[in-house]
């Protein structure tokens, strides 16, 4: 087995000829091979609260404001452009929002919640990306395969899909859905099977909904990642979905994540909403005008 | 449902002064369309603002009960109201007037006659923020994001709240106001303790039927206005500053260099300079304020103009002394509401260990607190976690339900408080592994601190927001 620690001491090396500064442009928490010291993460909570303006008056003040906002304030300037540290901050978050786009989902978290998969009618991410369309329609084996492995004609039917951010299923899935499926038990309605959606976007809830039945549908899906964060995940819900629905029929609860609305919350608030909509027997504007 | 007004009263029972103010609080879904509901106050109105009268006396040591109760009826009356409109409130008795003999007493026959979810007393503390609030001190410094002093100087007593970012960083009260010493016909008729022993500091030996000599009195304020700098940390401490702290009151710790202060009570209108009679009310009131005025106070701080002075307590009464819980809850309607509910409240070591699923250690705390409450009933308060895993929320449910079930009577509510948006999912948790067997409540966005005592309120806005009303101290 190759030591990893060598493997580093070599691109540390490589870089460090490459350019002086190579490896302060490593984001991630790298030991440093020399010192043995961690180099800081600077996507880090801590890095991202430092003060970065040179001698400000009012130091607490700017502590105050920066602790309120994600925006990224109090960093200061070089001349007219962005200091060293906050252009390397919004380069690290900008590759974090291409990476939840562009990666698959861990396959660990659909296991662990016995989630199977199946894919919408894009091939891969570029026609995902590219071809809107085809991400609300499933492929016929997907149709096959939900028809064969799912309880018909729910009540409410829940399912994932990656959407723009497959991070944002991976970090807030694996609390979300216990805490919805508990708060769901006793409420006397029938949920149906849980899957995952590959290349799934919003609209695909409609052919699922109309595949199965289902009375009430909900998709937990990746938001398109922002340099705020990349891991925030929306719920859509609609009652009765049908291809061709407006689109003001839809129910959303959005910005769940870490420093949202924490995963575990948003579930416990899903398990109430979903019920509500179920008794309503109406969602998105019109749930709004039963009041 | 976007909107819901409620009616609240403010019942102030001070030293020297008595008021009722009615008041419309607003509460609205602030949120957006497409995030979870954030239910807040988004406006208060003063409907109706009784007069300011002298406090009835029987004697110095009593209390005149059915005249208070009767002008209290007479101004619900004028408002067009009755104790049936009223949805919350709180009556509070200040300074020397919660130590007559019969204060008690009156606060329960008041709270019964004022309505269903009024709010008797508060305690010291809690006064000095409550009046700090009315008289827009933390609002300024909320906006502002600076450290604000709010002194409210009354008759008996002067509350002092410090905000810092709209927080309430420190809170004390001292035996300091206008009242303490009151003269007539050029002769001091009355002398408060803590006035005694001012005066003695000053090597002057004060007692009711002495003249009332002008430069002895000015003397004596003097050094009451040196009390109010100590706490502000702009002169020495000295030994009397220890000596004039209302009992009861918490150890005053100031965190952070105050910004501005901001002065309310009787005594914040007597700072203005004024060729009036200083002894105009027949006491010292004016003399003090004028002492405050040339004072370091007035030098080294910047002051804030109070929106509310001699009624920024009753205002705060009427108006903040009502929060709401968080806007995802768990609860139960049936035992809503409750009141006087004493909080035990876990430290953050104390979290962790429950966190981690120590639930004999949390049982013998439970234990130890219901004994020494001498209760069955209790409100659990915990900071709680800002997003905490499934797993790790579960292990907690099942550390409480534990510890519940072996330290609390059979079928004994659970009620609990977190500050972390984490109640509806916790409350779910615990409602599941209970069963029919209890119920449950679960707020959050709340701060409760240990030894508070918790009122919850029915829950308005289609069940969406608890009104919660935190005290220090509960009587009844």
């Amino acid at each position: 087995m190759i030591d990893s620690r060598l493997i580093e001491q070599i691109a540390n090396a490589v870089l460090a000829e490459l350019s002086p500064r190579a490896e302060v442009l490593s984001a991630a928490p790298y030991a440093n091979a020399s010192s043995g010291q961690a180099v800081r993460d600077i996507t880090s909570e801590e890095s991202r609260a430092e003060i970065l303006i040179e001698a400000p008056c009012d130091p607490d003040a700017l502590v105050r404001m920066k602790k309120r906002t994600n925006a990224r304030i109090g960093v200061g300037r070089a001349g007219c452009r962005y200091n060293t540290q906050t252009l390397i901050t919004l380069r690290a978050d900008h590759a974090a929002a291409r990476d939840a786009v562009m990666t698959d989902i861990n396959q660990k978290v659909l296991d662990d919640l016995k989630l199977f998969t199946v894919e919408s009618r894009c091939g891969s991410k570029n026609e995902f990306l590219t071809r809107p369309d085809l991400g609300r329609l499933l492929s016929d084996q997907s149709e096959i395969m939900i028809r064969e492995k799912c309880a018909p004609n729910p009540d409410i039917q829940i399912f994932a899909a990656d959407g723009l951010s497959s991070t944002a299923i991976t970090a807030n899935l694996p609390d979300l859905m216990p805490s919805l499926l508990i708060g769901l038990k006793n409420k006397n309605v029938s949920i149906g099977t849980p899957f995952f959606v590959r290349n799934g976007r919003v609209g695909i809830m409609e052919p699922v909904a109309e595949i199965l039945g289902a009375k009430v549908t909900c998709v937990l899906i990746g938001e398109r990642p922002g340099l705020a964060t990349a891991e925030s995940m929306s719920s859509y819900i609609a009652y009765d979905a049908k291809t061709g629905m407006d689109e003001s029929k839809r129910t959303v609860v959005s910005n769940i994540h870490r420093r949202g609305i924490p995963a575990v919350e948003a579930g416990a608030y899903l398990a109430d909403l979903l019920c509500k909509i179920l008794r309503a027997k109406a969602s998105g504007v019109d749930l709004r005008k039963e009041g | 449902m976007n909107s819901k007004t409620i009616t609240s009263v403010g019942i102030d029972i001070g030293t020297s002064t008595l008021q009722v103010v009615f008041s419309h609080l607003v509460l609205e879904n602030t949120a957006g369309y497409f995030s979870i509901p954030h239910i807040t106050f988004v406006d208060k109105k003063i409907l109706y603002s009784g007069q300011i009268r002298f406090t009835p006396l029987k004697t110095q040591t009593m209390l005149d009960d059915d005249a208070i109760r009767r002008i209290v009826h007479s101004e619900y009356e004028r408002a067009s109201l009755r104790p049936e409109d009223i949805d919350t409130g709180a009556i509070i008795i200040t300074g020397e007037a919660a130590r007559k003999e019969n204060a008690a007493l009156l606060l329960n026959s008041l709270s019964g006659f004022a309505g269903e979810f009024v709010v008797s007393t508060a305690g010291p503390d809690l006064e000095a923020v409550i009046a700090g609030k009315g008289s827009g001190a933390q609002h300024i410094s909320q906006t502002k994001g600076i450290c604000v002093m709010n002194l409210d100087i009354g008759g008996g007593t002067t509350n002092i709240a410090v905000f810092d970012s709209g927080e309430t960083v420190a809170r004390g009260c001292l035996d300091i106001g206008g009242r303490l010493i009151r003269i007539e016909d050029g002769r001091i008729a009355y002398l408060s303790k803590s006035a005694a022993k001012i005066a003695s500091s000053c090597g002057l030996s004060l007692k009711p039927g002495d003249v009332a000599d002008m430069d002895i009195l000015r003397l004596v304020c003097r050094s009451m206005t040196d009390i109010l700098e100590q706490m502000a940390g702009v002169s020495p401490v000295t030994p009397l500053l220890h000596e004039v702290k209302t009992l009861g009151s918490a150890a005053f710790v100031m965190p952070n260099a105050v910004q501005a202060i901001c002065f309310s009570g009787g005594v914040a209108d007597c700072i203005a300079r004024s060729d009036e009679d200083p002894l105009r009310y027949g006491d010292i009131g004016p003399l003090l304020g004028e002492a405050i005025g040339q004072s370091r106070l007035c030098s080294s701080f910047n002051i804030l103009r109070a929106e509310e002075t001699i009624r920024a307590t009753v205002v705060g009464a009427g108006s903040y002394a009502t929060t709401v819980s968080g806007s995802t809850i768990s609860h139960h309607d049936d035992i809503l509401p409750i009141k006087n509910l004493p909080a035990l409240k876990l430290n953050q070591a104390e979290q962790e260990r429950c966190y981690e699923g120590d639930s004999a250690y949390l049982a013998e705390k439970i234990r130890w607190f219901l004994g020494q409450n001498d209760t069955d009933r209790m409100i659990l308060a915990i900071r709680g976690e800002r997003s905490p895993s499934y797993a790790r929320l579960e292990v907690f449910a099942d550390c409480i339900c534990e510890a519940v079930s072996a330290a609390m009577t059979p079928g004994a509510p659970i009620l609990m408080s977190l500050e972390s948006d984490t109640a509806k999912a916790l409350g779910q948790l615990l409602e599941f592994k209970f069963g029919p067997d209890r119920t449950v409540v679960c707020i959050d966005e709340v701060h409760v601190e240990d030894g508070d005592y918790v009122d919850l309120g029915r829950p308005l806005m289609d069940g969406m927001v608890i009104p919660v009303v935190i005290k220090t101290l509960a009587l009844g």
